[in-house]
């Protein structure tokens, strides 16, 4: 379509918007806010960044650091357990809360609450709460069990698992919505007709369910890996990347370099990240954009 | 009426044992925080799960601001919602004039800054802040609320782009035309027939952007960080400075917070599961 108004509105004016039509000119002037925050606010800070990162020296730098290892593993043990972990339970939700009950629907609108709440205040309640001395959990133990409770957050792969469990709370209501509204869209006359030849829960999961669910079911697992890589809550307000800067993910070490003045390093540790950010990237647009 | 069968009796007890694991999951943080929020402090410490004295004190502390954490509590309380508001607005004005402009008017080149603002979406926020730290210092705008007005705007605006341009794509073609037969100037069907036509989806993403801006930490504890003109949930993070924090405060203030983005999901919730979601992945 290409909207051609009459002759009336043409501007006069340079040769450039003598070829363009009103409207095509108007579409210029509205898109060029969104281009001049792209350029200021995108494309500026991508270039300076990557200025910065040119010497060869950071990435030196970086594979000496064990910081950055083991921030490495950590980043890809959240995402490769962390988010297919979610994305299961999810999945396995979204049957849960597509069943036809009234007390199913009300238990929806409780359970979307970590989704509508801000993280930071919900973070440092579940720390609060793991506190060794004063949390609640402790004193539970203590008062089942008269053991003291353990340390959790100063165990890595604890803190680090429950940094992972603070990501599944925040983020499991909406990929389960979003699976939700995909299971709804399958015919119900498949499952009536499945039902009728006595196909079991089973079945009809494995040849209904999962056939017209799968491509969603992947496109949601890569775009939740994506979005987690730059997950900072959830690590840094729950363990600031401590005991010893072992917990640290990739989206937290940025900031850390960056707040002991280490700029250049900070972006080498964002650059390293690149070769397995951009193909998932690549694939996403392929995706949305057909 | 026949009694519920064995069988119905035990698919309800069953799915009971999924809900409440659920319910449990899900409200124990929130109920953890609430129950800090109306406890005094020593019962707050010792880790009951129902204070013996439930109290409101620490609702008037924080109000009152009697605290050396909370003496700036409106001014930060006052910083959010001017810095949502201003993102809300910004990103809509932004985002509808560039849906309409690739959508409606197909300007040449519109494809591309689809793609590219579709690419933006993609690249996780944290990766962005440290370019974006400095980009602000070298504009001069560190310590500016500007700066975190304009990097949430940039941060929100791709995604609110796509949505309003697949909402637009399907409104359809002859109502434009229609307009122009009638003599209509390109803003007047901008003004007069695309934006009434686009509010559900506006009221999405105008809620989307001001609930990521009311929510974000980090760019604002980057770019932010004079006491009086920090967001709360930078103020929030900084009660974690000292060793003897008042937790009990720490989680009144936090309760506070978190009210009215919960508020404002509620109140929307119809078209944000309409606009986002069908957004948000497409199958």
């Amino acid at each position: 379509m290409a909207i051609t108004l009459s002759g009336d509105q043409a501007l006069p004016g340079p040769p450039l918007s003598s070829r363009l039509t009103p409207a095509q000119v108007w579409g210029i002037i509205l898109l060029a806010p969104y281009l001049l925050v792209f350029l200021a606010f995108v494309v500026y800070p991508v270039c300076y960044g990557l200025w910065l990162a040119r010497d060869p020296a950071n990435y030196v730098a970086l594979y000496n650091d064990p910081i950055f290892a083991r921030a490495a593993v950590n980043t890809l043990i959240f995402l490769v357990i962390g988010i297919n972990i979610k994305m299961l339970i999810a999945l396995f939700l979204s049957g849960f809360f597509a069943m036809q009950r009234t007390w199913i629907k009300w238990l929806s609108v409780i359970f979307i609450l970590p989704w509508a709440v801000p993280s930071i205040p919900t973070i440092l309640s579940v720390r609060f709460m793991f506190n060794p001395e004063w949390g609640v959990i402790n004193h539970l133990i203590f008062s089942f069990t008269g053991d003291d409770g353990p340390n959790w957050l100063n165990d890595p792969a604890v803190a680090l698992s429950m940094a992972i469990g603070v990501h599944i709370w925040k983020s499991l209501p909406f990929w389960t919505l979003i699976l939700i509204t995909g299971r709804l869209a399958i015919s119900h006359d498949l499952f009536e007709a499945a039902e009728v030849d006595g196909a079991s829960w089973w079945q009809k999961f494995r040849f209904i369910t999962w056939p017209s669910m799968q491509t969603l079911y992947v496109t949601c697992t890569l775009l939740s890996m994506i979005w987690t890589l730059g997950d900072f809550n959830s690590v840094y307000l729950l363990t600031g990347g401590g005991p010893a800067d072992l917990t640290h993910v990739l989206a937290t070490l940025g900031i850390r370099y960056l707040r002991l003045d280490q700029l250049s390093l900070a972006m080498a540790s964002i650059v390293c990240a690149m070769p397995f950010v951009l193909p998932l990237v690549y694939f996403m647009m392929k995706r949305l954009s057909r | 009426m026949k009694l519920p069968s064995l069988r119905d009796v035990a698919t309800e007890a069953r799915l009971l044992l999924i809900g409440i694991p659920v319910f449990l999951w899900t409200m124990i943080p929130i109920y953890h925080m609430f129950l800090f929020a109306i406890s005094p402090k020593e019962d707050a410490f010792s880790g009951k799960l129902w204070p013996d004295h439930p109290t409101l004190h620490n609702f008037e502390i924080v109000f009152k601001q009697q605290h050396y954490f909370l003496r700036d509590f409106y001014v930060q309380f006052w910083n959010s919602t001017l810095i949502a508001a201003a993102v809300g607005v910004l990103t809509l004005f932004i985002a509808t004039a560039a849906a309409f402009s690739i959508s409606r008017l197909k300007v040449p080149g519109g494809r591309m800054v689809l793609n590219l603002a579709l690419f933006t979406y993609f690249i996780p926020a944290a990766f962005l802040a440290v370019p974006m730290y400095r980009t602000m210092g070298n504009y001069g705008l560190l310590n500016n609320h500007w700066s975190l007005i304009l990097a949430m705007v940039t941060i929100a605006s791709p995604y609110a782009i796509w949505v309003l341009k697949q909402a637009s794509d399907k409104l359809p073609v002859e109502l434009d035309e229609a307009a122009v037969m009638d003599g209509a100037t390109t803003l007047q069907i901008f003004r007069l027939v695309y934006l009434p036509l686009m509010m559900p989806s506006l009221v999405a993403i105008g809620t989307y952007a001001v609930l990521l801006a009311w929510n974000e930490y980090l760019y604002a504890f980057l770019l932010l960080s004079n006491d009086r003109e920090i967001t709360l949930p930078v103020a929030l993070g900084n009660f974690l400075a000292a060793d003897d924090s008042p937790w009990e405060l720490l989680m009144t203030t936090g309760f506070i917070y978190a009210l009215p983005p919960a508020a404002v999901y509620y109140a929307f919730r119809r078209y944000m599961v309409g606009g986002l979601t069908a957004g948000a992945v497409k199958s």
